[in-house]
């Protein structure tokens, strides 16, 4: 352990936001200045923007920005896990590229992993990386990559030697999205937002050394990422909200959210708003009826248990323990509260619940909720897929017996469809 | 029969079915569901003087077809299998059936053969800004002028209400509360006195409208401050129609999951060999078939003239509300990344499940009444 206490943390962070945290700095300037004092990124190491913090004092950290009103680095959508990725793997070259530039949110990224072919079973990815010359090329297809219309930098997984059993022919890349041989078709969900793309693969470049670790690494690396995604995907997760402070730095802010966040709009929908649920049953008075009331404090349960479930899993994490079983159940934990969540609050709306739009509840907000949740069960993993991880390595269950990864990939069977 | 259907009956869905398939693919689904009137005049003139399906519970004395509540069934489950976009429910299973049991002999003589024939569009205006389908959830006024009507207030969640050429409008008399004073009467959609607003609704294949009326001319349906035994069963109607819709809805989805699931390849085997998506599916198939059960019945238990109508009408309702949301939950899931797109059909049947489970009362609602209607 180190020397640092949560007293000795919270003075630090208080002292050095009195001196520095000023509303009229421009926002990029500000996240420099957290990037240079280390603060942004704490739990990171000293010599890459951070602190060397136990993570287990980052929340002290957190507090103390929420409570001086001070905007934090930009660490949303797929940019934590690239950065993850790139502190446990990336070279040098990596973490002096790309890592500062995900703080202070210069950068956009996105995860390129799931083909039309292969979704649940990433490790079947048929996207093509040849080495000519110098310069390994792309080809392949891409799908439900989500805000690839915003991002400049890609994490690419690709597959390298179809001779090879599935998992060792593969390698990760780091894709500039910005050149030719990328283009990114949006698609539109079931709830109309459009923030996932297909991404088309044609001829596209990546220096050498932007692959990360060394070819035939490529599964590894992207389970590192995944592992975070799924660990990130709890209760606990939280969403920036704009501040309606006048001041440049929060328009700025606001208005990072509205572009660059613009693909997560709905995100907080799509996880059911159970915090929404006791007030919707006030305003409609549904909450002075006995049977919603059993069916509101069911799904408050609920909720409650997962976050505290989270909070015992970080609890670990930042005790430097390992975590036990409850570090692997929040994602699935959040795709109950949020399928309950919509059940709760289609009965408080009643025949409201046939509304979208301005004139519903809240603006439109329920009927998003109604018509959101189901990605929450698919994105980052299927519930499906979580259960099988959560009984083959928590509960340690025999795997089934798999037919796909006996011999060369090239002579695995493939959908017919893609 | 509650637990067959007839050789005739069964051809006639099959008619029903190739017809539906034929003009109601869910291209034209898309394509209805972008309009403000979200129907296609050619089918409906198809389906209404071709197939007589709009008139097909109507006696054969007001132009209809004069078959019962069970055929009615066969059709709706069809159209709610094929995600018909057409005013049917609002015109012949609402409004029909509600000027049938209110009517004097010559109302129904007089305006049922327009609706039997599909010239007539009408719907029933019952609920209000509470969403409440009930007699007692009735607020708006209806004032003697003569032997006139002058209707005020605000009626909701009324389908298809900004297109249909006739309204049949439940209110009550002043000063009336609960089932005493409450009556139905037809309004002309465009009438002075009458604005109707298109709303914009989560399911998108079925319109609904809120219609105000300021002094609006009315003509009273029957006998003044009797009709809430007539709206009751009038509902009871349509809560089963909408059952036995549902269960096409959710037949259909399982279908759709299934062979998408035969089809589909993860780790090198079809995704339907997964044991635990079998299982899955065998309880979508319980779900399906028990909401079939529960909406079949329903709708020969009207025919048959039984007592307990109103329970189960309740009972089939809830059931299948809860079956056909479920199946679309797991069909989403099933379809993977491809089942959240708007390209993938699978959230049209999501949409009108999602809307069903509240339209005509929630399932707590029909639960509820259920136990009342058995004296729990
Ligand atoms: C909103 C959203 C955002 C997304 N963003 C991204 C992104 O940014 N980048 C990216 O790469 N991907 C992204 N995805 C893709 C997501 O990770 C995949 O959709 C998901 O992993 C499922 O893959 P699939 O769609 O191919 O479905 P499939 O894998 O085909 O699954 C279909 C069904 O089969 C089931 N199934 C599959 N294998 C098994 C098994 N072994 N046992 C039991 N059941 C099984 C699944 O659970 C599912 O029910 C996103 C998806 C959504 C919905």
């Amino acid at each position: 352990m180190s020397e640092h206490t949560e007293e000795s943390v919270r003075a630090e962070v208080r002292q050095w936001l009195a001196d520095n945290w000023d509303v009229n700095l421009p926002l990029l300037e500000w996240r420099g200045k957290l990037v240079e004092s280390g603060w942004g990124a704490p739990h990171w190491p000293t010599e890459w923007h951070g602190r060397d913090l136990p993570v287990g004092l980052v929340p002290f950290v957190d507090e103390e920005f929420e409570a001086a009103g001070a905007i934090g680095v930009a660490m949303i959508g797929i940019r934590p896990l690239a950065a993850a990725t790139i502190l446990a793997h990336g070279t040098d070259l990596h973490k002096e590229k790309f890592l500062r530039r995900i703080l202070t949110g210069e950068d956009t990224w996105c995860q390129l992993f799931s083909e039309p072919g292969s979704g649940s079973d990433l490790a079947g990815a048929i996207t093509k990386a040849e080495l000519k010359g110098n310069t390994w090329v792309i080809n392949g297809q891409k799908v439900w990559t989500t805000s690839a219309h915003r991002a400049q930098y890609g994490l690419l997984l690709a597959r390298t030697n179809p001779d090879l059993v599935k998992h060792q022919g593969l390698a990760y890349f780091i894709l500039d999205m910005k050149q030719p041989g990328v283009e990114v078709v949006p698609l539109r969900q079931m709830n109309g937002h459009a923030s996932f793309n297909q991404v088309f693969l044609t001829d596209a470049e990546v220096a050498p050394e932007f692959m990360v670790a060394h070819d035939g690494d490529g599964w590894e690396i992207a389970t590192t990422t995944l592992m975070h995604e799924r660990r990130g995907a709890d209760a606990l997760k939280k969403f920036q909200k704009p501040s309606s402070r006048p001041e440049r730095i929060f328009r700025e802010q606001a208005d990072e959210i509205k572009i660059a966040l613009e693909p997560y709009t709905w995100y907080p929908q799509r996880a059911g708003r159970a915090d929404l649920v006791i007030e919707r049953a006030k305003q409609t008075g549904a909450n002075t009826d006995p049977v919603i009331r059993q069916e509101i404090a069911k799904v408050m349960t609920l909720s409650k248990c997962a976050e505290w479930t989270a909070r015992r899993a970080r609890a670990a994490q930042q005790e430097g323990r390992p975590q036990g079983p409850e570090g692997s159940l929040g994602k699935l934990a959040s795709s109950y509260v949020a399928k309950t969540s919509n059940n709760v609050h289609t009965m408080i709306s009643g025949a409201d619940a046939m509304l979208t739009g301005e004139d519903s509840p809240m603006g439109g907000i329920i009927a998003e909720i109604l018509i959101s949740t189901p990605a929450i069960s698919l994105a980052g993993g299927t519930d499906e897929i979580q259960k099988n991880i959560i009984s083959e390595r928590v509960l340690k269950m025999p795997k089934e017996p798999r037919t796909d990864t006996n011999r060369p990939f090239k002579d695995v069977p493939k959908n017919l469809a893609s | 029969m509650k637990f067959s259907f007839t050789d005739e009956q069964a051809e006639f869905r099959n008619v029903l079915r190739r017809f539906l398939e034929d003009k109601s693919p869910t291209t034209e689904v898309r394509r209805l569901m972008e309009t403000d009137t979200g129907s296609d005049p050619d089918v409906w003139r198809q389906l209404s003087q071709d197939l007589g399906l709009t008139g097909i519970h109507i006696p054969e004395a007001y132009g209809g077809q004069g078959f019962g509540i069970s055929e009615l069934a066969i059709a709706v489950e069809e159209m709610g299998r094929s995600l018909l976009c057409a005013p049917f429910f609002a015109s012949t299973v609402l409004a029909a059936t509600a000027i049938l049991k209110s009517g004097t002999e010559a109302q129904k003589k007089a305006v049922l053969p327009g609706i039997a024939s599909g010239d007539t569009i009408a719907t029933l205006a019952l609920a209000e800004a509470s969403g409440e389908w009930t007699t007692d959830g009735i607020a708006m006024t209806a004032t003697q002028q003569g032997d006139r009507y002058r209707l005020n207030g605000t009626k909701s969640f009324v389908l298809d209400g900004h297109t249909a050429g006739l309204l049949v409008v439940a209110a009550r008399s002043e000063g009336s509360a609960g089932r005493n004073g409450v009556s139905l009467f037809t309004v002309s959609g465009d009438a002075p006195g009458v604005e109707r607003a298109l709303l914009k609704s989560t399911d998108p294949t079925r319109k609904i409208a809120r219609i105000t009326f300021s002094d609006a001319e009315a003509e009273l349906l029957g006998t003044e401050g009797t009709t809430a035994a007539a709206i009751d069963s009038t509902l009871d109607v349509a809560a089963i129609c909408l059952a036995n819709e549902m269960a096409g809805g959710a037949d259909r989805l399982l279908e759709d999951a299934i062979d998408y699931a035969k089809m589909r390849v993860q780790f090198g085997r079809a995704i339907a060999s997964f044991q635990s998506l079998k299982h899955k599916a065998a309880d979508m198939l319980l779900d399906v078939e028990l909401a079939k059960s529960a909406a079949y019945y329903a709708a020969a238990a009207v025919d048959d003239g039984d007592d307990d109508v109103p329970a189960v009408a309740s009972l089939a309702k809830a059931a299948t509300a809860d079956a056909y949301m479920q199946t679309a939950i797991h069909a989403v899931q099933i379809h993977g990344g491809i089942g959240f797109t708007w390209d993938n059909d699978t959230h049209l049947w999501f949409k009108r499940a999602k809307s069903s489970e509240v339209f005509l009362g929630g399932s707590a609602y029909h639960r509820e009444r259920l136990m009342q209607q058995w004296n729990v």
